[in-house]
């Protein structure tokens, strides 16, 4: 794919992969941004990878726009040769799937939702043609996600299911947005999920909430005393469904500081992950519990 | 030695010029919206440009000096009181231990800043003492100043009081206010008729304007090219696959109302951006009241460099004139 490239005004580069959403898409911005900070060019000040795009800011008074366009340039097309690889890691992330509380929330907004009459599990599961809730839930934690962009408010990420396209999970979001969302809300709009890591404002269906922290601008959570914020691009997300006892035990254990998700390092190999999706994805849940 | 807060004003932050380096991860910039009236203040009382000031938006705090402090209001006109006795802005203002400041109505302009020799000396965070509610970091305790606050203050360094910033090297917005644009990222979206109603328009600037975006109303709709919405981007034309937003990116969600993302933006989403307010203009944007009459003026690269040369230099010159 031959990237698109416009000025976002005079301090940002924007270069878009595809208009589409695909891994892809995602794979090649996430290249091309990890080429552009690798490459070290003087006068960029900050490189944003998104879904199927990125946005390079940078210092016009340093490097003149068209020469900043031009090494850009370079770089996508070193990063076409290169082998489709990252390391990343992966994370296993707890979710308490029907949970009181984002009920209470997504009671509380009916009239701007779709289905007033159902909740939003029951609205996803049947337009994705699940007949049952719990097939749906299972669908969702079955298989892993990329985290293909962080962002719109802080630590807030954006996850794309890893799966062919005609079994991705597609839902639309609120008709009105909502204005609450308790935090650490397990989203989902249009093609992606998504966690809420403030509590605010928002518009995509409610399935669950997590009790792990993502966002923590006090450090007080054990693995975010480094940074605030736990997700970076390319971290793989695999969700699995947790009961209320579980729920409150890890509440717990994150209030006394004990709380760990399973993390683990990987190598993707997306031309690997492409030949034979789905046993790919359970080698990658594999890795998790150590088979 | 502390500055007690009396009164909040609405919506009073910790600002400094912000925090770079983390919009990746969602975390905006942030830092005070209009820098160059926060440059300014903070020449006129001594301080690094960069020190943390006081933004207020509207209406002015009132706040009790616990030591003997230089004191500059920059950005918008609103009348100073120290004790009651009226002074000027853009001016390096003495004030005693136990005197009070405050401030009359906003006559124009929207925000003003409140440097003290020293600087407002809360804890950094990531690099910067600017407040980001949204994210409950910087600043007081990551929000708004409240009544009974009280702000440290840093070690202040040798200014002289007296001295000011002549009318000329102020700035306001004109009216109508315009602002310039480069039209890009997802311009080619809009018809033609769009793309000339756009700058053609006379906006207002909507109730919904803060250090996140403003919102302008009054233009026409905006229509879009027709197309089959790609994968992923959601069924509304003004819909894109979730990109990252620029600072200063204009989205018109549905096509009806323009969004500026300003300091505080939120990083990225799925509405389609017809363009970026250039640099030069930033500022302007932050000294916008709700209903103020707008024109947005087409750009090219070149013009929103010889801007940003231009901006620099006026800088420049209050620099040699505060030296």
């Amino acid at each position: 794919m031959a990237a698109r490239y416009s000025f976002g005004g005079d301090e940002h580069l924007f270069v878009e992969c595809s208009e589409e959403m695909s891994l892809a898409a995602f794979f090649q911005s996430l290249s091309i941004s990890r080429g552009v900070r690798d490459s070290g060019i003087r006068g960029v000040t900050e490189i944003c990878p998104a879904n199927a795009s990125l946005q390079v800011k940078f210092d016009p008074d340093v490097i003149k726009p068209e020469d900043l366009l031009q090494e850009v340039r370079a770089i996508e097309t070193a990063a076409a040769q290169a082998e489709p690889v990252i390391s990343t890691r992966i994370v296993e992330i707890p979710v308490f799937y029907n949970d009181p509380w984002t009920h209470e929330t997504l009671m509380r907004f009916r009239e701007r939702h779709q289905e007033p009459g159902g909740t939003d599990l029951d609205y996803a599961a049947r337009i994705n043609g699940y007949g049952a809730v719990d097939d749906f839930i299972a669908a969702h934690a079955g298989s892993p996600w990329f985290v293909s962009m962080v962002g719109f408010v802080a630590g807030l990420p954006f996850m794309y299911q890893m799966v062919d396209r005609p079994r991705q999970l597609e839902v639309p979001k609120y008709l009105r947005p909502r204005t609450d969302t308790p935090k650490l809300t397990v989203g989902h709009g249009g093609c992606f999920g998504c966690i809420y890591s403030v509590r605010g404002a928002g518009g995509y269906q409610m399935f669950g909430i997590t009790p792990m922290p993502i966002f923590d601008p006090a450090q007080k959570t054990s693995y975010l005393r480094d940074f605030m914020v736990f997700f970076r691009p390319g971290d793989i997300v695999k969700f699995k469904a947790i009961g209320r006892d579980a729920y409150d035990q890890a509440v717990e254990e994150v209030e006394r500081g004990t709380f760990a998700p399973p993390i683990r390092e990987v190598t993707f190999d997306l031309r690997e992950f492409q030949q034979d999706i789905a046993g790919y994805n359970a080698k990658l849940q594999g890795l998790l519990h150590d088979h | 030695m502390t500055i007690k807060v009396l009164h909040q004003g609405l919506a009073t932050s910790v600002q400094d010029l912000g925090r770079p380096g983390y919009f990746h991860l969602g975390i905006p910039m942030g830092g005070a919206m209009d820098r160059y009236a926060l440059r300014a203040a903070n020449r006129l009382v001594g301080n690094d440009e960069g020190a943390a000031g006081l933004e207020a938006v509207f209406m002015g705090p009132k706040l009790e000096f616990q030591r003997d402090a230089l004191v500059a209001v920059t950005g918008a006109e609103m009348p100073v009181r120290i004790d009651g006795q009226e002074q000027p802005g853009w001016t390096a203002l003495p004030v005693k231990a136990g005197q009070v400041l405050s401030f009359d109505f906003l006559k124009s302009g929207a925000r003003i800043y409140i440097a003290v020799s020293g600087g407002i000396d809360v804890p950094e965070v990531l690099g910067s003492r600017s407040t980001y509610a949204i994210g409950a970091m910087g600043g007081v305790a990551g929000r708004a100043i409240q009544p009974g606050d009280t702000l440290p203050l840093g070690a202040a360094g040798a200014a002289a009081p007296g001295r000011t910033v002549p009318e000329a090297l102020r700035r306001l917005p004109g009216t109508p206010a315009e602002l310039r644009v480069l039209p890009g990222l997802y311009w080619h979206r809009l018809t033609a008729e769009a793309q000339a109603s756009f700058f053609a328009d006379e906006w207002k600037v909507a109730p919904e304007a803060d250090r996140m975006g403003y919102r302008f109303r009054g233009g026409r709709k905006l229509d879009f090219v027709q197309r089959d919405q790609p994968f992923g981007a959601g069924s509304d034309p003004s819909n894109i696959v979730d990109s990252c937003y620029p600072y200063g990116s204009i989205q018109v969600p549905g096509g009806t109302e323009p969004i500026i993302l300003h300091r505080d933006a939120v990083s990225g989403g799925g509405y389609f951006m017809l363009g970026t307010v250039i640099s030069a203009d930033m500022d302007l944007i932050g000294q916008l009241q709700p209903h103020t009459r707008t024109r947005f003026i087409e750009v090219t690269m070149e013009q929103a460099l010889a801007a940003r040369h231009e901006r620099a230099s006026l800088l420049e010159t209050l620099r040699a004139h505060l030296n």
